[in-house]
């Protein structure tokens, strides 16, 4: 019988996760994959916190342990400490019980929860999204309900912000618009506002009465301190306004594949939060009814306790400083080589990327001659480089730039 | 750092200093003043009821999550013996897209059966899902995108997210003549009547055993007969096998209706769940397969079935499918795991006999011979929403209002209670 999908198309490979699926397949003892934004230890491994690996086996000994499902908000203790880890335990927003915060699928789950909810519930269906941005990112909204459109973000000639760019078209958005802001660490260019300029954006936003919907997906990966990654989102919340914000603990609990993370929505009032979360179940439950408890137990278990918190701090910020090194390697040898062009962006840009500002024909070049995989744009993952593979890579950026234009 | 405290400083002060909102703040009022609570989950509101009830009698027989002849929740020992085996795993990767191929791979075959021709030609487009939810709603999503014009026929009853996941999906609704209200079974000629008329082409839900609410399942000759008329009108139709084992304790039986149909030469379309069936609830494992024309259909349709999930949560959760694969890959494991359900179904089935048995002794005029007809988890008891109500005031007894009773939650120290409030509530209908 005729199959009703018989005409389907074979859809393109994810362009992210496209780059490791080529990589796998190359047999060359000199690949190198700087695609996907998974860590990597100095001897190019992925790595499970330590803090972690405890968590798990508290878990597992534990015979009052939870065997069932979630509800459909998933595991109150974890929403609530990831609240106050993104918003400050002092924070007026959560000691006002303002706060409705949802267990999701990572930050994907988070976002796109939190885009069927504007969707929903929201006057305005415009999203705007930094120029560029995660690749994922409009996919998530479209599906979600919302029509995407972008501010002007990255400046190419600087490899730093065109902040006059952002503030205009912020400035021409119509009022109530909703504004993607990547918390910290900018994906996949690196490249963040200062305070200062966090300040004008936020008063520029609020006085447009423009929604902020936070992305923050490396709190403590860029500088290696959990509070001043907060920075963004807690001068938002502090003037007092609401704000959406999707955490993620993928990189920085290293808990990728168990997909932890959570849609935090603060509101003017306790009543508010507390009609929105009911809302934001019913956007849950047709999805996949309540979330994987597996990953959220670890994460809860380790913000909980004083000792495995401090642990993970630890832990974190080695992360973070092995990523801010191989920046620095990365840039000396690009120096020492001479190879053309400024390459002071490697350090200025903060996180797990790098916008190397090489186009797509040398990026083909570099996977081609030199078995580097990286995404077209060319953006690199950090923590996929070490000590021994920075030479590699310095070499095939200088051929890349000298050979093709 | 001086700089930051210095800007927070400002801001609060500012704030405080003027008795109103930082200049371009939002005024007083809330972006969603106007957002209404919503309605509680007519199922899972019924535990949430449960748990904040102080009484010492109250019987929980609302949401369908097995307990044990002591009313505890079970972790089955294979899954203990997996997770020790796992602990310590050295790696917290992102899964592929389309989630653990080990764990499609041996999931498929308790579907498809061991020796499937189907996996064998790899007709079979297959990811990983979010429990059974999420393989419908990735179904139902993916239905939207590529058979634009189709519509979902429903049975009913069915589980009230069934009607969720379509709706949310955007694809219309239609239901399908399930449920026979006197005879508490199936109304096979209302079925039969309403497969025929539904224009040809047309998606239907079916439950693969052990329906959901009701406990009333096709025999095999009904089955033959839906799938055929089935095949006559060219319908697609999509098996929702939430409960592969828990019917009859013997996963293959429990199959039969799928393998019926994959003879009938019907291309299907499977969501399975290894919540109940494995204890692994709140993991939420589960498989979405689509059978296909040929290998490279399949691996058109399974790469599309990955876009859907990619802008919903990218990559599935690694934990519980590598509990899943662990025991399925192992067959020790997998025979423990197969006595383990049988326990679990046989202790249902049994459930079932005491409260019948109960209910006659107690002298009731009703006859309650659907309670060891009707199979799996749940009873469609046929009191009504009254009555329920009545079993929850007086009796401190949860149940979802629509009569269903999951038998789950029954044991041999409350089988009598319940028995008795049901006598109580129902004697004078």
């Amino acid at each position: 019988m005729e199959s009703v999908f018989g005409s389907i198309a074979q859809a393109p490979e994810d362009p992210i996760l496209g780059v490791t699926v080529a990589f796998n397949k190359d047999t060359s003892p000199l690949k190198l994959n700087l695609g996907v934004g998974a860590y990597r230890t100095e001897e190019g491994k992925p790595l499970v916190l330590n803090v972690v690996k405890k968590a798990e086996q508290l878990l597992i000994n534990d015979p009052a342990r939870k065997k069932e499902y979630l509800p459909i908000v998933g595991l109150a203790d974890f929403n609530k400490s990831s609240a106050k880890l993104i918003l400050g335990s002092d924070s007026p927003a959560v000691l006002e019980n303002r706060v409705a915060t949802v267990q999701c699928l990572s930050g994907t789950g988070s976002l796109r929860v939190g885009s069927e909810f504007l969707a929903r519930h929201y006057h305005q269906r415009v999203l705007y999204v930094p120029l560029p941005t995660w690749g994922n990112h409009l996919k998530v909204f479209h599906f979600g309900g919302l029509e995407v459109k972008s501010y002007r973000y990255y400046d190419p000639t600087t490899r730093g912000l065109n902040f006059q760019g952002l503030l205009e078209d912020l400035n021409s958005a119509p009022s109530g618009a909703i504004v993607l802001l990547h918390a910290c660490a900018h994906n996949p260019t690196g490249v963040d506002p200062t305070l200062a300029q966090w300040e004008e954006i936020r008063k520029l936003m609020r006085s447009k009465g423009l929604l902020p919907f936070f992305d923050s997906a490396y709190q403590g990966f860029a500088s290696g301190s959990l509070d001043a990654d907060a920075q963004s989102v807690r001068i938002f919340v502090a003037d007092g306004g609401e704000c959406f914000v999707a955490q993620s603990y993928a990189k920085n609990m290293g808990l990728y594949g168990e997909r932890v993370g959570a849609l935090s929505i603060v509101c003017k009032t306790a009543d508010v939060a507390s009609r929105v979360e009911s809302q934001l179940k019913l956007v849950i439950r047709p999805m996949y009814s309540n979330p994987p408890i597996h990953g959220a137990s670890i994460v809860a278990t380790i913000l909980k306790d004083p000792d495995m918190y401090h642990e993970w701090t630890v832990e974190l910020k080695a992360m973070a400083d092995r990523i801010i090194s191989m920046r620095k390697q990365l840039f000396d040898a690009l120096t020492a080589r001479g190879t053309p062009g400024d390459w002071s962006h490697i350090i200025k840009q903060i996180g797990m990327f790098t916008f190397t500002g090489l186009n797509a024909e040398q990026v083909s070049f570099m996977t081609r001659e030199y078995h580097i995989y990286m995404t077209s744009d060319g953006r690199i993952s950090m923590a996929g480089l070490s000590s021994r593979t920075v030479p590699h890579l310095t070499d095939a950026i200088h051929a890349a730039v000298t050979q093709i234009s | 750092m001086p700089i930051r405290a210095a800007l927070l400083r400002s801001i609060t002060t500012t704030t405080a200093a003027r008795g109103s909102p930082l200049i371009g703040a939002r005024s007083a009022s809330s972006w969603w003043g106007h957002v209404a609570p919503a309605a509680k989950d007519p199922i899972l509101g019924v535990t949430e009821a449960f748990l904040t009830d102080p009484s010492p009698d109250k019987v929980n027989v609302g949401v369908g999550a097995y307990r044990d002849d002591d009313g505890k929740p079970v972790v089955l020992e294979c899954v203990r013996e997996a997770e020790r085996r796992i602990a310590g795993n050295m790696n917290m990767e992102y899964l592929p897209m389309g989630g653990s191929v080990k764990m499609i791979q041996e999931t498929l075959k308790l579907a498809y059966g061991e020796n499937s021709e189907f996996i064998k030609d790899k007709r079979i487009a297959a990811v990983q899902a979010l429990s059974g939810t999420g393989a419908c709603r990735l179904f139902a999503d993916f239905q939207k995108r590529f058979r634009e014009d189709s519509q979902i026929y429903i049975p009913v009853p069915t589980w009230s997210n069934h009607h969720n996941i379509w709706r949310d999906a955007h694809v219309p609704q239609n239901t399908f003549r399930y449920y026979h209200a006197e005879s508490r079974g199936l109304d096979f000629a209302g079925l039969m009547d309403d497969i025929k008329n539904a224009p040809n082409g047309s998606f239907f839900l079916l439950h693969a055993c052990a329906h959901n609410p009701t406990g009333v399942d096709p025999t095999e000759d009904q089955w033959k007969e839906i799938s055929y008329i089935m095949k006559v009108k060219g319908h697609f139709p999509f098996f929702d096998m939430a409960y592969q084992g828990f019917a009859s304790g013997d996963p293959e039986r429990d199959a039969k209706a799928i393998r019926l149909f994959l003879k009938g030469g019907h291309s299907i379309g499977i969501a399975q769940s290894f919540a109940k069936n494995m204890g692994l609830y709140g993991q939420r494992v589960g498989c979405l397969s689509v059978l296909c024309e040929d290998e490279k259909q399949a691996v058109a349709v399974k790469s599309q079935l990955q876009q859907l999930a990619r802008p919903m949560y990218s990559n599935p959760p690694a934990h519980g499918a590598l509990i899943v694969s662990t025991i399925l890959d192992d067959p020790d494991l997998k025979n423990l795991w197969l006595k383990e359900v049988k326990v679990m179904a046989d202790r249902i089935i049994g459930m079932r006999t005491a409260l019948r048995e109960s209910l006659e002794k107690l002298g009731s005029q009703l006859s309650w011979e659907h309670i060891t007809k009707q199979i799996g988890m749940f009873c469609y008891s046929g009191m009504t929403p009254e009555q329920v109500d009545r079993l929850t005031s007086e009796f401190h007894i949860y149940m979802t209002h629509n009569g269903r009773i999951s038998m789950a939650g029954v044991t041999t120290k409350n089988v009598g209670y319940l028995a008795n409030a049901i006598h109580e509530v129902t004697k004078s209908s």
